[in-house]
């Protein structure tokens, strides 16, 4: 089954993503205010590995691939989440995130992280089990 | 009616007269690259023929500054001129200013523009109104207006982002929205709720501080303010009497909601929200609801020839580095619309495209860019003995306003070669520059980091690859000492062997 077609309401947009799935509608407005949109060509890096102060991105739309040093280990779509491991630990990102297709996604500065999950616990968790999931996957391989 | 530009073929051509369209023309012409300009206005100047509401800027001028007036360091305290390559064409705001404020009025800087225009040279076919756009076989467009069709190759759109926007709150659009404000005396002794704590927002509640009986600001997320965001897009320190009100008790609320409808109630409004940060249920019933929700593109038709949106469902279309249209080629854009080409944002910092001080520099890297990739003008470079890189880049850091300006954003770069040397590239997008291939270069910007720190940043190509390195920041903003020339001949000795 195929995706239905991202809305351009930002708050449609967000009820739409497994991470924000738990939240009510006001809250939802909320957390819609605090992304800000960035739209990406494709070709072009989202995320640069070495270079500090990055953001966490959600993907609204499109495509990007993961690569160190220029090797593809991974491929993201809408719904999917990056930035966030650097940020969590205070690092700089170790890979470049690549559009593949036109990109929209929605971002929050990496600063804002750790204030963000706090007052919504909800996204924290699934967030959670998102790094599960990929641990897993680490682990034992593709399911 | 002007008579300038009657329609016809041109190389390029330039919509709008507000600061966008003047700079972007003026730097064109620089380059020999000849183009009309059109605007429906009757005279230069755009959104500052009638805005900021409450008659000042929010965008400072010093008129004594640590810089001479009409040095390129001065532009670093005058966020508000106009960029001019010739004394003669400068037409500096602070000539006008009349000294009470640092902050020069809406028609002193009106004014700068007018000025501008005239010393500067550039000729507008005012009364002249972008209609329709279609693009040509050749790979090229036709400008439709209500004085006819002009061919060309290249369009710039500066037409600013002008259009009223209100987010899909039912019973909103039927709400004042900011640019329909009424002067103070029609809010005394009533109830204003303002929708938006952004700039617009708290410029209004300020304005109206001394006429409404209460003011409510309501809006989903928390108000950000300049001095903690690092960024001239929160909320400016001049607005923040409203605020200081609201925290100290005074009667003016700023409140975190969701507005979820707004009905009419006879003579006035109610207002239904739901509390964001902490959960609740509010009605308000206010005399006067004011929508300071923003403003978009008005892209007309342009999205019909495949320019992609982004925003909100379109407020801003999706550009490049050098603000062209990710999706057709040949359309570009200046003044505040550039604030959609987003990049690098780092520390959750944007640039400052959206202001004159910002995007007066994106328009000359812009109209390079366009010289050499649609007319093939090469820009003189300037060649660079070994032992004067460090002293520029150093300056550079020290006191580039475009630097300054645009931290992280625009660079210095100079790019390393076998044959050739060290060529000075001048300033460029750092989004271009740390991702583009090519010779082995340095690239030099600034940068505020989370904790408010402001310093230099290097990006050094070498072999395809680029690395940043930051500097260290300093208490007095002095980038040029033994510590920093150290570091930074340290960092860049490789490329001069």
């Amino acid at each position: 089954m195929s995706d239905p077609l991202p809305s351009s309401d930002p708050v449609e947009l967000l009820a739409g993503l497994s991470l924000f799935a738990d939240l009510a509608r006001p809250q939802l407005e909320a957390v819609a205010h605090s992304f800000e949109e960035e739209w990406v060509e494709a070709g072009r890096r989202v995320l640069r590995a070495g270079f500090a102060g990055n953001s966490v991105y959600v993907i609204a739309e499109g495509e990007a691939s993961v690569g160190i040093e220029g090797r593809e280990v991974n491929r993201l779509a809408r719904g999917d989440f990056f930035g966030e491991v650097s940020v969590l630990l205070g690092e700089k990102p170790f890979a470049d995130v690549t559009a593949l297709t036109p990109l929209r996604c929605l971002v929050l500065p990496g600063g804002q992280l750790q204030g963000f999950l706090l007052s919504y616990p909800a996204v924290a968790y699934r967030m959670l089990q998102a790094e599960a999931r990929r641990l897993r996957r680490t682990t034992l391989g593709p399911e | 009616m002007s008579e300038a530009h009657p329609p016809g073929t041109y190389p390029a051509v330039v919509v709008g007269s507000g600061p966008g369209g003047l700079q972007a023309s003026y730097s064109l012409s620089r380059l020999g690259i000849e183009h009309a300009v059109l605007s429906s206005d009757p005279a230069p100047g755009g959104m500052f023929r009638s805005f900021p509401f409450f008659q000042r800027l929010i965008t400072w001028t010093k008129p004594f500054a640590p810089a001479e007036r009409g040095s390129r360091a001065y532009g670093r305290y005058d966020w508000n001129s106009l960029v001019a390559d010739e004394p003669a064409h400068a037409a500096p705001v602070w000539e006008l200013m009349d000294g009470t404020s640092y902050f020069p009025s809406r028609a002193e800087m009106e004014g700068a523009m007018v000025a501008f225009a005239e010393r500067a040279g550039v000729a507008v076919r005012y009364g002249c109104t972008w209609e329709a756009t279609r693009r040509e076989d050749d790979g090229g467009f036709t400008v439709v207006t209500t004085d006819g069709e002009y061919r060309c190759r290249v369009v710039v759109f500066a037409v600013g982002m002008t259009e009223a926007w209100t987010p899909p709150v039912p019973g909103l659009d039927a709400c004042p929205h900011y640019v329909e404000t009424a002067a103070p005396k029609a809010y005394e002794g009533k109830d204003v709720f303002i929708v938006g704590k952004r700039n617009s927002g708290f410029e209004l509640a300020d304005g109206l501080l001394a006429s409404a009986r209460r003011i409510v600001l309501g809006s989903p997320r928390p108000a950000r303010l300049s001095v903690i965001a690092h960024s001239t897009a929160a909320a400016r320190a001049r607005y923040l009497q409203p605020y200081e009100d609201h925290v100290l008790g005074g009667g003016t609320l700023v409140l975190d909601a969701a507005i979820e409808r707004v009905e009419r109630t006879g003579s006035g409004y109610r207002v239904v929200a739901k509390g964001t940060t902490i959960p609740h249920d509010w009605t308000f019933d206010v005399d006067h609801v004011i929508a300071a929700t923003g403003f978009a593109t008005p892209m007309r038709d342009l999205p019909d020839l495949g320019v992609a949106t982004f925003y909100q469902g379109g407020r801003l279309p999706a550009q490049t580095p050098y603000w062209e249209s990710t999706t057709v080629p040949g359309i570009y854009f200046g003044g505040s619309i550039t604030q959609g080409s987003i990049g690098l944002k780092k520390y959750g910092v944007p640039s400052n495209s959206s202001a004159v001080h910002g995007f007066r520099y994106n328009a000359r890297v812009m109209a390079e860019h366009i010289a050499r990739t649609h007319f093939g003008i090469q820009p003189t470079r300037r060649r660079l003995e070994a032992g004067a890189l460090v002293p520029l880049l150093l300056s550079e850091m020290a006191g580039a306003p475009e630097l300054w300006n645009q931290q992280s954003y625009l660079c210095r770069v100079v790019t390393a070669s076998p044959e050739a040397g060290l060529t000075d590239e001048g300033i460029l997008p750092l989004a271009d520059f740390v991702d583009a291939p090519g010779r082995d270069a340095v690239g030099v910007t600034l940068e505020t980091d989370d904790t408010g720190d402001i310093h230099p940043a290097l990006y050094l190509r070498r072999d395809g690859t680029v690395t940043e390195q930051v500097l260290p920041g300093n208490p007095l903003l002095d980038f040029e000492t033994a510590e920093h020339r150290a570091q930074l001949a340290a960092a860049v000795s490789w490329l001069t062997g």
